[in-house]
């Protein structure tokens, strides 16, 4: 690992993906929407070739050469993935298909097996719909109730309100560690503090945390933590649960079938050791190999580094949008959020400005960002949002500056 | 390839901010709304029949959303004035693409559409051939 003091080369980092060149009619793409999906390294994709060309086979159950290849290949995937956040317990980390697969789980295997009338599971109102929609259905179908710690004016959690609302009653509390709206970056530590002060579990979000932060699960201290290989360089389809050991355990399984059983007669069925009984079927075994690929790939251009250059950009960006006085950007403070900045243009709806400047090959997103009650306290119907990584610069934000008065001169 | 600045030509960007038609009517014979849920847009259409109770004789919206959706349901307004609740009903997306006189993008579709579908709804409700609160374009 390089000396990580430095301030990393985005611009010698652009080298590494090759769909950073692309231009739309002699337009450059400026891609701004890392939030939604990250770009995908070269040899992350060499990765994925080199299983289909050398040692594509099943895992788990082959005598033979390429399954043997294929099944370290995929098992070792997660000792890569565990360590790059904290934990060297492979039993610890299960692959999923993504953050919203993952929070599932829990719901389904545990959720629906303990929660019940009177047991509260405790959110944020800056949640993404993947934990919002899931734990409201949940509750639905056993009886418990939902509670939403507020925001402050500055987009903030609420702590004070947090302190009420966790109770002897709460039985989980799930939380965004960032959030990909706000930018905000949750005490996720402290609510886990207080989670297990009333014997109820926590659940981290880490989607938008992982891909730009060094994050260490066991410091958080968090029960579960779920995150997606395609926000962080790597390949769709790839997502992780983390959960504490004895935790999952003693959870009943999510799917049934092949691979996550020890013994099976016509009467009844034996779990498979941790991780596996979690992973029913035949898994997404490359996808699980090139996610390693890609975590290997961040190590080496290094968290700490990623982190303070799109923390920087974030804060150039809502610097220069907010030098003019119509546009409003959600969130904390210029020089306290993550790397994303989510605004409105007043004269120009999120919709059309995403359109319009993506005419000069800026790639925003406009919506609700998978945040529509967070748009409602906001009393936003959309907004429009720049997100950033590590192959981004301090040019592109410009272009999309420019790009944003564009639009604003067309709607005068 | 669509360009973001050749959808919003000045027909758009005229009907967007000087909308026509624009207020509620008090004598409307029906009215009905629709929504993008996905964006936000909405649009409530006002619409007056002559005394055949099937000439349009005048039609108004209110709405909120981008300038596509806004922009469509303005000039459909004046499009409707005079058409019978049977052509309201045979109009389909090419007649808005047309009437907006730009290529669409793939994704702006829904907000382009969306004034018609709450033409034709609202129609087919009044003269009782379907049962609907709200349109939406999510289906
Ligand atoms: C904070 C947060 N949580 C969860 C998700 C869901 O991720 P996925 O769609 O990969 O399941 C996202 C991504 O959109 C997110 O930003």
């Amino acid at each position: 690992m390089g000396v990580q003091s430095e301030a990393l080369d985005a611009r010698a980092l652009r080298e590494d993906f090759p769909v950073l060149d692309r231009e739309f009619d002699g337009t450059p793409l400026v891609y701004l929407d890392n939030a939604a999906t990250s770009q995908t390294p070269e040899r992350v994709v060499e990765s994925i070739t080199d299983y289909y060309y050398s040692y594509n086979a099943n895992v788990h159950r082959g005598i033979h050469n390429l399954s043997q290849e294929a099944s370290i290949a995929y098992e070792e995937a997660h000792d890569t993935v565990g360590e790059f956040v904290g934990t060297d317990k492979r039993e610890e980390i299960i692959f999923t298909k993504n953050t919203t697969e993952a929070m599932n789980l829990v719901a389904y295997a545990w959720g629906l097996n303990e929660l019940g009338p009177g047991d509260e599971v405790v959110l944020t109102e800056m949640e993404h719909h993947a934990s919002l929609v899931t734990w409201q259905q949940i509750a639905k179908r056993t009886g418990a109730e939902c509670k939403y710690i507020p925001i402050t004016e500055d987009g903030y959690l609420d702590m004070d309100a947090a302190k009420e609302l966790i109770t002897d009653d709460t039985a989980m509390v799930s939380v965004v560690h960032a959030s990909n709206t706000l930018g905000t970056v949750n005490p996720v530590r402290e609510l886990g503090e207080i989670a297990h002060d009333h014997g109820a579990y926590i659940f981290v979000d880490g989607a938008q945390s992982v891909p730009h932060r060094p994050v260490d699960v066991k410091e958080l201290g968090c029960d579960f933590f779920a995150f997606s290989g395609h926000k962080m360089c790597g390949p769709t389809g790839s997502g992780v649960l983390y959960g504490k050991e004895h935790v999952l355990e003693a959870m009943e399984p999510y799917l049934y079938g092949g691979d996550m059983i020890l013994k099976v007669t016509f009467e009844d069925s034996e779990w498979n050791e941790l991780p596996w009984k979690f992973e029913a079927g035949t898994p997404s075994i490359v996808q699980g190999i090139a996610l390693a690929e890609a975590c290997e790939y961040l190590n080496e251009v290094g968290l700490d580094r990623i982190h303070r250059h799109t923390r920087e950009l974030a804060r150039y960006a809502c610097e220069e949008l907010t030098a003019t006085d119509d546009v409003e950007v959600y969130g904390p403070p210029a020089d306290d959020r993550g790397p994303l900045v989510a605004f409105n243009v007043d004269s120009v709806h999120a919709h059309d400005l995403a359109s319009i400047v993506n005419d000069t090959g800026v790639a925003i997103r406009a919506g609700d960002h998978c945040t529509q009650p967070l748009h409602d306290v906001l009393g936003a119907t959309a907004s429009a949002r720049a997100s950033f990584y590590l192959y981004n610069t301090k040019d592109e934000v410009d272009a999309l500056v420019e790009a944003v008065d564009d639009a604003r001169q067309l709607f005068a | 390839m669509v360009s973001g600045s050749d959808m919003y030509r000045q027909q758009i960007l005229d009907h967007y901010k000087n909308p026509r038609n624009y207020g509620e009517l008090d004598d409307a014979t029906f009215e009905h709304v629709g929504e993008n849920p996905m964006c936000g847009d909405t649009i409530k259409l006002f619409v007056k029949l002559a005394e055949d109770d099937d000439t349009v004789e005048y039609v108004s919206f209110i709405g909120d959303g981008c300038a596509i959706s806004q922009a469509s349901a303005s000039l459909l307004s004046e499009e409707l004035q005079g058409m019978s609740l049977e052509a309201i009903r045979e109009m389909d997306r090419d007649d808005i693409v047309d009437m907006l006189g730009v290529e669409i993008s793939p994704m702006r579709v829904k907000c382009a559409v969306l004034a018609e579908k709450v033409a034709q709804d609202g129609a087919a409700i009044y003269v009782g051939d379907k049962e609907l609160d709200e349109t939406t374009t999510e289906e």
